[in-house]
């Protein structure tokens, strides 16, 4: 499969990344190396096969409800860039 | 031309748990801004997440109440967007296999008639922060108490047909899972979320028309004026030979008008996956089987119980057996006193409304259902008649005390006293010898002035019923 | 006493020869000392190192010092650390303070330890070479030219050049093994879910282990020993009861089934490192195992599969670094997306970036099935191919690297010759197994590793067959000396 320039654009504002002319133009170089790395998948026969997410095949484990977590919000927001009355601080939201 | 609506809705209702679903921090409802966010909560690098057992039985609880199918194994995935309020990037949520799958929900609409409305799925999900818009220096602040809460999205297939149904359905579906104690869902705490998905299209058409998303709308009221409005933007579309886009409105209830949210259309690619951080919830039948053992009554069974055991009406049954909270008031009513129709008239009419003027829920009902219960037992021993037990139950309301307690208080009891109530009797009767005479020459309606003569003379405190007796046997003498 | 592996340090505290305090000295300054030209440590943690050997040597006087009480080790600036700036070797963790400890580190907080430092790694732990850690490029101490290997080519490269007795590393496509076998020491990567992943900043969470680095397998199976056990807080951790590790290190070998799959002896395999690989080999049969050839049909799809696996995780793992509760922000954002977008391209390195992008391209929509799916697939071919050969062998033995070390900067060009870097090791990942690399020879002064890899939670047994070579052989004790 083949990337165009707007592709990389269009994943790179999914991923939330911002590439300048120059990182495009190398990603979509590398892109189309890795593409063709994983294109070799395709020649596979993996008919009847289940995906397989976890080498593990055991169920999930459960918890049980109860509140064990205390108030550490002023230890926490201390690892933050920009927080005010216990609120952490972006640039503003347009709805 | 006539339009058809097609609405389907995807309701939110927030788990009754007392911790997230992923994390032990707290639920509790507001909470200073971030004091409820632990480490996970607020993804923090190399925290992981740990299914709380509460709300998958509250799933699956909710599952068996729709007749739904209950998976044997389900999948959390991973719905990535980027958004400040959802700290990992990703809502962790069920996509393809979700836990509970096709059930459904019989609704009752204004005209008695009930209909059956397709369940498609129902799956747990993350709840998201919230945003503050209230200006921080031109800057946003983000409170994510609510991150992680955990939550059951109900889907419904698009057999709703007007905004009637679409309210019937939510009132079932919020009485459903009050019922099954596994959400408050109470509305205006965001706790019960409604989206509604709404088409139209020519009557008698098979192909659905273009749909419109109407995110979070936030009252029942509301879910009703949404549809209404949007429908009528789409008719008007359409009528004018344009075309509907399908998007996502918003509602707004001040300006009661639905309208778009171009910022939320940019690419909506949520690169679902399933979660690895999570494994399959796989399950058995002797689970589900124990799950199913805790189901409470529901209020389709008490509305016939109702009816068989009580001989109510449909209508006082239908009434009564909404809502949990009053179905097991009036229970405890009828098992203080004793008589199923005369508590029924008292629940359903006069405490509610009481608690509608005074907006309150029946739980936080200032006569208990023993005191009700011993109120109407006053009725029936004929210390009361309905006209002071009326009087009886707003001083009992006013907290002035059980009904005992009023009627000493107010002297509202009746005279019941044979003796007393015969010589007074006999009195009136040697004193009226003219009515006397009317009423042995066969006018019984005399006896009524009668009574109103012992009335009067007891200051309307004679029981009426035995004033009645006493008379008969007196003139038949 | 630099020369010495945990297990002998435990026993000099234990007689008393030394203590935790003049260990933990001795160790911090040789650190500072040397350190400087190999960059094997991101953060050295001297002061509270310092209080943990005191407590370590007060306990020992009370006689409740324990095992490894007083041991100092490094670990991987993947962990989490309390108090303590972990990075992941990434401007984006630059001033990150954790505030919490990953279970592995309060394991061995618990056990007494000492943790002398953080150690250098590539970024986010993606990366064969270590060359893409925002923190530099760390240097082999066989060939300070050379690359250490990654991810865990900070803690591979101190416990090469002595700057600790022994490290914690993680491995998702063989960051363990591949720079245990470029440094010469012994990599173990545990079963998927024997360790604990609480706290360990995720790449790939499916494909993510914590394991050791160490100079021989009787000193993993010390730390495989306090790491390993079920923990309530990773739910992909296992509730199978641990072993003692040491307890059959001395097992005889009689009758072990070895099984040589000829994937990994084909084209590409430098013909130096096969004969050191043979020659190993035929050490096992002489403590009495049997040979035998084997296949893994799909090795040679374990790589593709594997660059859309863990790019399509870590895709979402680093979605969480968005500038707003902790890590990188830029400056002056004009918005929220520009907020977004430039702190993570500020934040995130070359390589990293690239992940994402991959990952994200498999998962965007009319991509799913045709990448994602078809690589879930394929792992499942991958895992039945294991299976099939544990049916007829107990052990599966290769090269951990096809070559030795490769000079800094070698590799730099194509990001796809580095990810054939791990040709050999990226199919244990998939499948979940445990795998080890020991030290099996020397090609030009530069160590070459052997790869073993066994069937689940059969750790005991890849440390007791590790153990009998060593104590057949002395690869394990060349050291590079710096």
């Amino acid at each position: 499969m083949s990337v165009s320039s707007s592709d990389i654009a269009y994943i790179a504002h999914l991923a939330r990344l911002h590439l300048s002319e120059d990182e495009s133009e190398k990603a979509a170089d590398n892109f189309r190396n890795i593409l063709a790395l994983i294109d070799q998948m395709q020649a596979a026969d993996t008919k009847g096969l289940q995906p397989l997410s976890h080498a593990i095949e055991t169920s999930q484990p459960l918890r049980e409800d109860k509140v064990t977590e205390s108030n550490q919000r002023d230890t926490l927001q201390k690892l933050a860039p920009k927080s005010e009355a216990g609120l952490y601080l972006v640039p503003k939201v347009i709805e | 031309m006539t339009w058809e609506t097609v609405i389907g809705l995807e309701v939110h209702v927030q788990l009754a748990t007392a911790s997230k679903l992923f994390s032990g921090s707290s639920t509790r409802f507001g909470a200073e801004p971030n004091t409820q966010a632990n480490i996970y909560d607020l993804a923090m690098p190399g925290t992981l997440p740990v299914l709380n057992r509460e709300a998958l039985r509250m799933a699956i609880k909710f599952g068996l109440a729709i007749d739904a199918e209950i998976a044997m194994t389900s999948v959390f995935d991973r719905k990535n967007y980027f958004y400040p309020d959802l700290p990992k990037g990703y809502q962790t949520s069920q996509l393809d296999f979700p836990t509970v799958g096709k059930g459904s929900l019989t609704v009752t609409l204004e005209d008695g008639s009930s209909k059956t409305i397709g369940i498609t799925r129902a799956h747990m999900e993350e709840d998201a922060g919230k945003s503050l818009h209230e200006d921080f220096h031109g800057q946003t602040g983000i409170d994510l108490n609510r991150a992680g809460t955990p939550l059951l999205e109900i889907v419904s297939e698009p057999e709703i047909r007007s905004a009637d149904e679409a309210v019937a359905y939510l009132k079932k579906l919020h009485s459903l899972v009050r019922y099954l104690g596994i959400s408050d869902a109470d509305m205006s705490k965001g706790n019960m979320r409604c989206d509604a998905n709404v088409s139209i299209r020519q009557a008698g058409d098979t192909e659905f028309g273009t749909r419109t998303e109407i995110k979070n709308i936030n009252s029942f009221r509301f879910v009703e004026k949404a549809i209404h409005v949007e429908v009528e933007r789409q008719i008007d579309i359409l009528e004018d030979g344009g075309r509907i886009v399908q998007e996502t409105r918003l509602y707004d209830s001040d300006r009661n008008e639905t309208r778009s949210m171009r910022s939320k259309e940019v690419a909506n690619d949520y690169r679902y996956f399933p979660e690895p951080d999570l494994l399959p919830i796989t399950i058995d039948e002797a689970y589900i089987e124990a799950v199913r053992a805790t189901l409470p009554e529901l209020p389709d069974a008490k509305r016939e119980r109702f009816m068989s055991e009580y001989k109510l009406s449909e209508y006082d049954a239908l009434v009564l057996a909404a809502e949990r909270e009053t179905a097991d008031f009036y229970e405890a009513v009828v098992a203080e006193c004793g008589d199923a129709k005369l508590s029924a008239n008292w629940v359903s009419v006069d405490l509610q409304a009481y608690l509608n003027q005074e907006e309150i829920d029946i739980d936080d009902s200032p006569v208990s259902p023993v005191q009700l219960g011993g109120l109407i037992k006053k009725i029936i021993d004929g210390t009361l008649s309905s006209k002071t037990a009326k009087t009886a139950f707003a001083l009992m309301l006013a907290g002035e005390g059980d009904a005992d307690t009023v009627i000493n208080n107010n002297d509202l009891a009746q005279n019941s006293d044979m003796e007393a109530n015969t010589n007074i009797v006999v009195s009136v009767l040697k004193n009226h010898p003219d009515q006397v005479e009317q009423y042995k020459s066969g006018n019984t309606k005399v006896i009524s002035f009668f009574v109103g003569q012992v009335m009067k003379e007891t200051k309307g405190k004679a029981n009426p019923q035995q004033v009645n007796e006493i008379l008969k046997d007196e003139l038949s003498k | 006493m630099f020369e010495l592996g945990i297990a002998d340090l435990a026993r000099g505290l234990e007689a008393g020869d030394f203590s935790s305090e003049e260990l933990t000295s001795a160790y911090l300054a040789r650190i500072k000392e040397k350190d400087s030209v190999l960059n094997s440590y991101i953060t050295c943690c001297e002061e509270p190192a310092l209080q943990q050997a005191k407590a370590a040597d007060a306990a020992r006087a009370s006689g409740k010092a324990t095992g490894l009480s007083g041991v100092p080790i490094a670990h991987k600036d993947i962990f989490c650390t309390d108090g303590i700036r972990t990075t992941c070797g990434s401007r984006m963790l630059e001033t990150f303070i954790a505030p919490y400890n990953a279970t592995v580190v309060e394991k061995f907080n618990q056990a007494g330890m000492v943790t002398l430092g953080k150690t250098n790694m590539d970024e986010f732990a993606m990366g064969s070479s270590n060359e893409t850690s925002y923190f530099g490029a760390v240097h082999n101490p066989w060939d300070l030219e050379r690359v250490p290997g990654g991810s865990s080519g900070g803690s591979a490269a101190a416990v090469a050049a002595h700057l600790a007795p022994g490290a914690t590393a993680t491995d998702t496509g063989g960051s363990i093994r591949q720079p245990a076998a470029f440094c010469g020491l012994t990599g173990l990567k545990p079963t998927y879910g024997r360790v604990s992943r609480w706290g360990m900043i995720a790449f790939a969470s499916s494909l993510d282990q914590a394991g050791t680095m160490t100079r021989n397998a009787e000193d993993s199976a010390l730390m495989l020993n306090i790491m390993a056990g079920h923990d309530a807080k990773d739910s992909t951790s296992i509730d199978i009861a641990t072993e003692d590790y040491t307890a059959n290190l001395d097992k005889p070998l009689d009758g072990l089934r070895i099984g040589i799959p000829k994937e990994h002896f084909a084209e590409g395999l430098k013909p130096e490192v096969e004969q050191k690989i043979r020659e190993a080999l035929t050490e096992f049969e002489k403590l009495g195992a049997t040979i035998r050839e084997i296949s893994l049909p799909n090795n040679g799809l374990s790589v593709p599969a594997y660059y859309v696996i863990a790019p399509a995780e870590a895709s979402a793992n680093l979605s969480r670094y968005d500038g707003v509760r902790y890590g990188y922000r830029c400056d002056d954002p004009k918005d929220l997306e520009d907020m977004y977008k430039r702190s993570r391209s500020e934040g995130f390195g070359a390589e990293v970036k690239r992940r994402i992008m991959v990952g994200t391209y498999a998962l965007s929509a009319g991509y799913y099935d045709a990448y994602y799916i078809k690589a879930q697939k394929i792992r499942r071919l991958i895992k039945n191919d294991f299976d099939k050969a544990f049916q007829e062998v107990d052990l599966i033995m290769g090269p951990t690297s096809p070559h030795t070390a490769f000079k800094i900067g070698a590799q730099n060009n194509d990001p796809v010759t580095m990810y054939l870097e791990d040709i050999y090791t990226i199919a244990v990942n998939l499948a979940g197994l445990p795998g080890i690399s020991i030290p099996a020879g020397l090609v030009e002064n530069l160590p070459v590793g052997l790869h073993i890899v066994g069937k689940s939670f059969a750790e005991a047994q890849l440390l007791n067959v590790a153990h009998k070579f060593q104590q057949q052989t002395d690869w394990h004790t060349h050291t590079p000396g710096i």
